[in-house]
């Protein structure tokens, strides 16, 4: 039985009951209950195939853009399922941002890339001051603010990655999540991306799912290790990395496989 | 398919870290062997075996040596995580202790080289249990090094305050021959450091031992006087 | 044991590789260069041929049966008003139906039959069109339409085209990348903000490449056009949609049926018009395309 994590802080910002996925025959997640605790950093942990992204998926109802998808149990955002009949999956996923593993800004210049989501919701007036908040709280600004009409493109791979990240809290979530945000990129540019989320958790509750067991060591608060869609095992950072309870994620988390 | 049976994807790590306890198994036993040495040197009085002991010291400094900078490089190299992790850094503290075993067993023979020449002291019966009790504790430490023997570990503690009695009963004992022989000053101050020497070395076996516990069930176990003042699990930093 | 080699230069083997390597570029030059040649021929023999008859009057004087005072106003006039109404009214209807079929559409049964049917109309002769718009256009639609005219034309011209564009702008919609589509709803974006504002712009320069096929289909086209009663022989131009009138593709089968000499000049001047009409409309849709680009 995976050890559940009851939030340290009160209110948990994501609950998860029972949440299951099936893509056509297959059960891509079996059955998981967990919590994410608010303003902290929750790594999702585990081998190729074992479902971490289709769980961090879940979060946002990015899995609805699947046709084959199947999601059912209930994902818990202040209370509310994520999943009820009424809840609008375009609302859901303003209030709960992504980054991707590859950097994917739009071909549009910098600016328009970060004022792209508030644009969508109206012609807010403070547009400028939204852009240079968000680039600056992914410590881009300095970079680019010389050439906020240049092409996205023109960027390198860590600093359009960091501009995905300053496109998504541009519409301020309040949940940002994280897939595999730093393997696409060098060793220089992913120390960047880890220190800017160790920044962004003051703000915002952060899920990363990585496959790079030193990356959850060292930026995660708790650490959640999935295997073939089930969670074996969820704790503390510390405790998973030093001593974890489960020999299945001793196993994992020495190297032993995956 | 469990996690085990699809083949360890780092059998070259598992045969660094083997070898690395090998290492760590012929440092401690050289050790061991230097203290029964030293204290059957002591027991015949024998200053040349004392010597070749005290010359011997020079090997288990370098295996010392050898095992810290091999650890260093596996840490630097492979990031170890969870059990790995606990070996490997009690890897480094166990050889340390182990070679300050060794000093102490040299210390019992420089204590054995100069009782050679002193006047003979009346056998002091605890003397001979002390170093028996020593040696096995440090025997039965490294036995649940190699065994991953957490219960092993913890008798290994308890008999701690055993050879505190023995090494008070010791001072006791030579105490009262230096008083009623004046002459005998200088063979009993001897057993008495060899006393002490043994009260260390079973001291450093303790912590041989509560270093097992760590590596074994990840607890952080501390003794004094024979009790446990300390058992805790490895706590994450948001344990309420 | 044979001895070891230390040269670098290539073994018997490999020379005999490269030879028949190169036999097989050979051949493919040739293929190429029949085509080339055809053409350049081609477009010799017209040049020759017609453009010492490109006059002025050419170009302002209506057809007649005297060479000397003939020209292609009416023709071309025709042709201009032929292609514009048909790309307004096929580009809209062409890029949306993609979009539906691409984005909208679920994926089933129903969305299947529809794009093998566009599919197989891609491939009908053209003179069914003909049929086609001659039934609806001029005939049952006659008081929108006004019978044989422009805007008949143009429908049914437009109806040829799109099974071409439909394809064309689905295979440019179908190239924009998900990770831009996924990049868009993680913000928060409905589906009309994500084509409006990346899946369209980025798919334009497909799109207009596809557009650029269909028009060059469409300036050619003779038999259609008569079917729906282009006229051969007219001596004014058309006012509006609803005006009667004939296009450079009949002039000029009209003019080569001719056993004058003289009317073979002007069937070949006349072609010569179409070439750079054609031309001139690839390039405006290379221009719209590069200017899209150089945006990103």
């Amino acid at each position: 039985m995976p050890t559940i994590r009851v939030s340290a802080n009160g209110e948990a910002a994501l609950e998860t009951r029972d949440v299951r996925v099936r893509y056509g025959d297959n059960e891509a997640i079996k059955g998981i209950t967990m919590e994410i605790p608010r303003k902290r950093v929750v790594a999702l942990i585990g081998p190729s195939g074992c479902g971490k992204s289709t769980l961090l998926r879940c979060f946002n109802r990015m899995n609805d853009l699947v046709p084959s998808a199947a999601v059912t149990g209930e994902v818990l955002f202040h209370g509310e399922n994520l999943y009820a009949d009424h809840v609008d999956p375009v609302e859901v996923r303003r209030r709960i941002g992504m980054v991707f593993q590859k950097p994917n800004p739009f071909p549009k210049s910098i600016y328009d890339n970060v004022a792209f989501g508030p644009r969508l919701y109206g012609r807010p007036p403070d547009l400028d001051d939204i852009v240079e908040r968000s680039l600056r709280q992914a410590a881009l600004w300095d970079e680019v603010k010389d050439r906020m009409n240049d092409s996205a493109l023109g960027l390198s791979g860590g600093q359009q990655q960091r501009l995905c990240i300053a496109r998504a809290l541009a519409v301020t979530p309040e949940i940002l999540l994280m897939d595999e945000p730093a393997s696409a990129l060098d060793p220089i540019a992913t120390a960047k991306i880890e220190e800017l989320i160790q920044q962004l958790v003051e703000h915002y509750t952060i899920v990363i799912v990585t496959h790079n067991m030193q990356q959850a060591a060292r930026v995660s608060h708790y650490t959640a290790y999935l295997y073939i869609g089930e969670l074996i095992e969820y704790d503390d950072t510390n405790t998973i990395f030093t001593a974890p309870h489960e020999k299945h994620t001793e196993d994992y988390v020495t190297g032993r496989f995956g | 398919m469990s996690p085990a049976d699809s083949g360890r994807a780092s059998r070259h790590f598992d045969q660094e870290l083997q070898e690395l306890r090998d290492l760590l198994l012929r440092m401690a036993s050289r050790a061991e062997e230097q203290v029964r040495n030293a204290l059957a040197a002591v027991k015949q009085r024998d200053a040349q075996a004392a010597q070749r002991s005290i010359d011997r010291d020079g090997e288990i400094d370098a295996l010392e040596l050898e095992i810290e900078e091999r650890a260093i490089n596996l840490l630097a190299r492979r990031q170890p995580m969870a059990g790995d992790l606990r070996t490997l850094v009690m890897t480094l503290k166990i050889s340390t202790d182990i070679e300050r075993v060794g000093d102490h067993a040299v210390n019992i023979a420089q204590c054995a080289k100069r009782l050679a020449e002193a006047l003979p002291v009346p056998e002091v019966g605890d003397l001979d249990e002390m170093a028996d009790v020593s040696t096995e504790m440090l025997r039965d430490a490294i036995a649940a090094f190699i065994d991953r023997n957490a219960e092993l570990a913890r008798d290994v503690c308890q008999r701690d305050d055993r050879v505190d009695r023995y090494n008070d009963s010791v001072f006791r004992g030579m105490l009262s021959e230096m008083t009623r022989y004046p002459g005998a000053i200088v063979a009993a101050l001897q057993m008495m450091l060899v006393a002490r020497n043994l009260e260390r070395i079973a001291d450093l076996a303790t912590n041989l031992a509560e270093d097992v516990i760590y590596i074994v069930e990840a607890r952080t176990v501390k003794h004094h006087a024979g009790e446990v003042v300390s058992d805790m699990e490895t706590e994450g930093e948001f344990d309420q | 044991m044979s001895p070891e080699r230390y040269s670098l230069a290539a073994p018997p083997e490999l020379v005999a590789r490269r030879r028949r390597g190169q036999v097989f570029q050979y051949l493919c030059l040739s293929a190429t260069l029949v085509g080339v040649v055809t053409l350049v021929v081609l477009l010799a023999d017209v040049l020759i041929d017609g453009v010492t008859w490109l006059s002025a009057t050419f170009f302002t004087e209506f057809p007649s049966r005297i060479p000397a005072r003939a020209g292609i106003k009416s023709a071309l006039y025709g042709t201009v008003w032929l292609m514009g109404l048909c790309a307004l009214i096929s580009f809209p209807l062409g890029v949306a139906a993609a979009v539906w079929l691409e984005e909208y559409a679920r994926k089933g049964w129903l969305q299947t039959v529809i794009q093998t049917n566009i599919a197989n109309l891609a491939g009908v002769p053209s003179i069914v069109y003909g049929i086609l718009g001659l039934a609806v256009f001029v005939r049952w639609m006659v008081p929108f339409t006004g019978g044989r005219s422009v805007i008949s034309g143009a429908l049914t011209i437009s109806l040829l085209v799109l099974p071409v564009l439909i394809i064309a702008s689905q295979e440019a919609i179908r190239a924009v990348p998900g990770s831009i589509r996924e990049a868009s709803y993680g913000l928060g974006a409905t589906k009309w903000q994500t084509v409006r504002h990346h899946v369209l712009p980025n798919a334009m320069p497909g799109i207009l490449t596809g557009t650029i096929l269909a028009m060059s289909r469409a300036i050619g086209e003779t038999a259609p056009l008569i079917m729906i009663g282009a006229l051969t022989f007219i001596a004014f131009v058309p006012d509006g949609p609803r005006d009667q009138f004939t296009v450079l593709s009949i002039q000029i089968y009209n003019w080569a049926s001719r056993p004058q000499a003289d009317f073979q000049h002007l069937a070949a001047a006349a072609i010569i018009v179409l070439l750079v009409l054609l031309l001139s409309m690839n390039a405006l849709a290379i221009w719209l395309r590069n200017r899209h680009h150089r945006e990103w």
